[in-house]
């Protein structure tokens, strides 16, 4: 049953990308050309997207967080860390270079595979090795004094 | 290279966008955790570290089917067009999924979930993200 909702979810998030146009990564670039302003060409709607998105989130996680556990789990997952550290700068760093370059974070990713996109599975299998590296490199203790190991709660 | 041309869609991207957070809210309602999909699609890959596979898989499952029932429900799709070769298509879909996780977080983690918690590292993670991503477009576009 829980599985059963989670590909409901998943489906709600995808239609919500598409239908907020988020989908479409030329959307998405017109959005980050600030240099555009002013222009015809600059797209203020991933702004719009944002702003549904956290406000709808803001309200619905205060109502959930009150009840007392999630339906399918023993409690809720939240991450705890409030500090600032190397990986949280230098992560969203190396995040925001490829967003900017073909548009694309992760879920958009996945719903280009819907379209029958041949270029989404070229970036949706880089993405995974980026992944994969990322997440190997994060647990190895030679690289703890730099890197601070993956918070499992944080995405 | 032309940049594609969009329109601005206030209303849609609201609606889209409510959506979007309507779905983080429910997943925390069911599996009491944050609807990142950079976290997710890690996950599918071992280590396992709890028995959630089998939702995580069922979740990307649904964001990829998700443009076939927009397309059998209204009977057309949105625009999606992809600029750049397959070689820039490789080295951003690497930096995206390496940065993401490294980062602990990506678009939907860090700049849904976490700024709706107030979570001062969503808020350092996603205004870094921002910042980067348009200086990309402005060296990309402009330079």
């Amino acid at each position: 049953m829980a599985v059963v909702l989670q590909f409901a979810i998943g489906l709600v998030f995808g239609v919500g990308l598409v239908i907020s146009g988020m989908s479409d990564p030329a959307k998405v670039l017109n959005f980050l050309d600030l240099a555009a302003i002013g222009s015809r060409s600059w797209d203020p709607s991933l702004a719009f997207v944002m702003a549904g998105a956290v406000a709808v989130t803001f309200i619905g996680f205060a109502v959930v967080l009150k009840r007392p556990r999630p339906l399918f789990a023993e409690t809720f997952h939240l991450p705890t860390r409030r500090e600032l550290d190397f990986r949280i700068v230098s992560g969203p760093v190396i995040f925001g270079v490829g967003w900017g370059l073909a548009g694309f974070c992760p879920g958009p990713a996945f719903t280009a595979l819907g379209f029958g996109s041949r270029a989404a599975v070229l970036f949706v299998a880089a993405m995974l090795a980026g992944m994969l590296l990322a997440r190997w490199l994060a647990n190895r203790r030679w690289l703890s004094a730099i890197a601070t190991p993956t918070d499992q709660f944080e995405t | 290279m032309v940049d594609a041309a969009t329109t601005f869609t206030p209303l849609a991207s609201l609606a889209g966008g409510a959506l979007i957070g309507a779905a983080a809210v429910m997943l925390m309602a069911v599996t009491g955790r944050i609807a990142g999909v950079s976290g997710i699609a890690a996950r599918l890959f071992p280590p396992y570290a709890d028995g959630e596979l089998a939702g995580r898989v069922a979740f990307v499952a649904g964001l990829v089917a998700a443009p076939v029932v927009v397309l059998v429900a209204t009977g057309r799709l949105p625009a999606l067009t992809i600029q750049g070769n397959a070689v820039i298509l490789i080295v951003a879909g690497f930096l995206v999924g390496f940065g993401s996780v490294w980062g602990n977080g990506c678009t939907s983690g860090h700049g849904v979930c976490g700024l709706a918690r107030l979570s001062p590292r969503s808020l350092v993670a996603t205004m870094t993200f921002m910042v980067a991503a348009m200086a990309t477009v402005f060296v990309v576009r402009h330079w």
